[in-house]
């Protein structure tokens, strides 16, 4: 009973191709960046995921350092916002009335809406002169002597860098952190915080030994799909990063990541080689970031079973 | 005693937590008033943007923005309002649907910059220049994904009975769908199409190799296309103190553009109910 031009038959099938455009789209994405970097691909074989060589001029490329940059950042930024996020989220779901909650919250949203070319504004006018007036120079005269914190602190006080770019896309990344874990509290039965108050415990037990390990699998999920976020972003990136390739054991010089070298370098690159390794720069980031965000769906989707 | 030190100090450490949050969206509000409103007067949206060092306005920026916003979103409404139909009519818990929702929302996490090197390929390779229909294709792209499952979530919420009224009457399915579950969660749909706005007119790395920017007012999607986020990007960037001025105004524009949207797209839902 299936008439090809009645009205349901007609819907039905306008709704699936549309559905279906979903994942032809993917796979359109996913083999333009594997045809657009292949002539990379095929000159440098592996040594393009193992080299440090930029230069546009010999035409050598490798991804090693962008990619150093994209994952030293996104790191720091997650383990920067994971302790705030967590304060935040505690605070507006447990700690404070109702009535402050939800303003606060709203506003935390709004931080997620801010678009990330402005982050990078902020980042580069704003907070690296502070940045480095406040820290980068305190840093270098005091902890200089300091085994590992004298290796990572170190150099110039230029405001840009990684450590920099980690800080921004903290700030980027705690909204979405703090509203995952304010949803996975809100999951914990009532009971639960009931019974331990009622042994008498303080709200910093409760909430320390009783509500966090209940929830530890979603913050993980967070976690890392907040790191997700962090890999891909771009603009914020590029205004603070500095550009720099290379790879330094301190965090204050700059560096490079792969979205701020494609944003920096796409349009001025003339080589056809020189495209064709930024398009490689771009399926190395579309791989992490898919397995890295296709790990924290299952995990989340698990959880909510 | 020490417990209930200990307790105060994670209290104030939470409270310490939130104050960083809500002080840094604070700092950068601030920061985009005190230097976004020294730029703005008359000028900024009726002149086109000024030649290095000179004087001139944001006009032909603006436009740019809104027509490849608008295409954008008027190619990834249909769409996505389609597929997340068929998600939430058709496909449900079935395996395609599954595959399907996952790859949604992995396109929904796919870093914006690699929508703009592909559109890049598709388009700007292909057409031989950058153009303001390249730069709207990649929006659409951005868009589609939040469209869809906005649309899937607000469709689960339609009471079966509802759709059950509709069958019982003898309704096909495709009007039940039209008539009554697009009626009923209009608003919510809404919600999520003014969201997705929200969302790509923000997007800059998108924009960079698909639209380019331009210097001149243009209404033409076939060329490329002067838009708000490329250019406060190069404005920013530049040595010249007219430039940073137009971009830090930019800025403000867009801000408030983005965050008000935000802030209808959740105060539409209750002024609906408040009226019926």
């Amino acid at each position: 009973m299936d008439f090809p031009w009645q009205g349901d038959t007609l819907f039905r099938r306008a709704c699936f191709v549309s559905a279906g455009l979903i994942s032809v789209l993917m796979f359109c994405i996913m083999l333009s960046l594997v045809m657009g970097a292949y002539p990379a691909l095929a000159k440098f074989g592996l040594s393009f995921f193992t080299s440090t060589d930029w230069n546009p001029v010999t035409e050598e490329f490798g991804a090693l350092n962008a990619l150093y940059g994209t994952i030293v950042s996104s790191i720091i930024a997650v383990a920067l916002a994971l302790p705030v996020g967590l304060g935040v989220a505690i605070f507006l779901s447990e700690l404070c009335p109702a009535a402050i909650s939800k303003p606060l919250f709203i506003a935390i949203e709004l931080l997620a809406a801010v678009p990330s070319i402005i982050y990078g504004m902020w980042g580069l006018f704003v907070f690296a002169p502070w940045f480095s007036d406040g820290f980068q120079i305190w840093a270098s005269e005091h902890l200089s002597d300091v085994p590992v914190l004298g290796t990572i602190f170190t150099g110039p006080p230029m405001g840009v860098g990684l450590l920099t770019s980690g800080i921004i896309l903290a700030f980027m990344i705690l909204p979405i952190l703090t509203s995952l874990i304010k949803e996975a509290l809100s999951t914990v039965p009532k009971v639960l915080r009931e019974a331990t108050y009622g042994i008498g415990a303080t709200q910093f037990e409760v909430i320390v030994k009783v509500l966090l390990p209940a929830i530890k699998g979603p913050i993980f999920g967070a976690l890392i799909l907040a790191l997700g976020r962090a890999l891909g972003e771009t603009m914020a990136i590029t205004f603070v990063i500095g550009g720099a390739q290379s790879i330094d054991a301190s965090l204050f010089m700059p560096a490079t990541s792969i979205s701020a070298s494609i944003a920096n370098q796409f349009n001025e690159a003339t080589g056809d080689m020189h495209i064709s390794a930024l398009i490689g720069l771009g399926l190395v980031l579309f791989m992490i970031t898919f397995v890295v965000m296709g790990t924290a769906r299952v995990m989340l989707r698990r959880k909510a079973q | 005693m020490i417990r209930k030190f200990k307790n105060q100090l994670f209290k104030l450490a939470c409270m310490a937590s939130t104050a960083i949050g809500l002080g840094i969206l604070v700092l950068i509000l601030f920061t985009l008033f005190q230097k976004g409103m020294a730029g703005m007067n008359l000028a900024l949206f009726t002149e086109v943007t000024p030649g290095p060092g000179g004087e001139g306005g944001l006009l032909n920026a603006i436009v740019g923005s809104v027509i490849m916003t608008g295409i954008g979103i008027l190619i990834a409404t249909p769409i996505g309002i389609l597929a997340g139909t068929w998600l939430a009519e058709y496909g449900q818990n079935s395996k395609t649907a599954d595959s399907i929702r996952f790859l949604n929302g992995m396109l929904m996490s796919a870093p914006s910059i690699l929508i703009g090197l592909f559109v890049y390929e598709i388009v700007v390779v292909t057409s031989g220049h950058f153009s303001g229909w390249a730069g709207a294709i990649a929006l659409a792209i951005i868009a589609l994904p939040v469209i869809i499952s906005t649309t899937e979530e607000m469709l689960k919420l339609v009471p079966v009975q509802l759709r059950e009224a509709g069958a019982g009457l003898g309704t096909p399915k495709w009007r039940v769908t039209l008539q009554l579950s697009y009626r009923a969660v209009g608003t919510g749909i809404v919600t999520g199409i003014l969201l997705s706005i929200a969302r790509i007119s923000g997007e800059t790395a998108p924009l960079l190799f698909t639209a380019l920017n331009s210097s001149f007012m243009s209404v033409n999607p076939n060329e490329p296309m002067a838009n708000l986020p490329v250019t406060i990007y190069q404005y920013a960037m530049s040595p010249y103190e007219s430039w940073n001025q137009l971009a830090w105004s930019g800025a403000l524009l867009i801000t408030m553009a983005i965050l008000l949207l935000n802030v209808m797209s959740r105060a539409l839902p209750q002024l609906k109910k408040r009226r019926s």
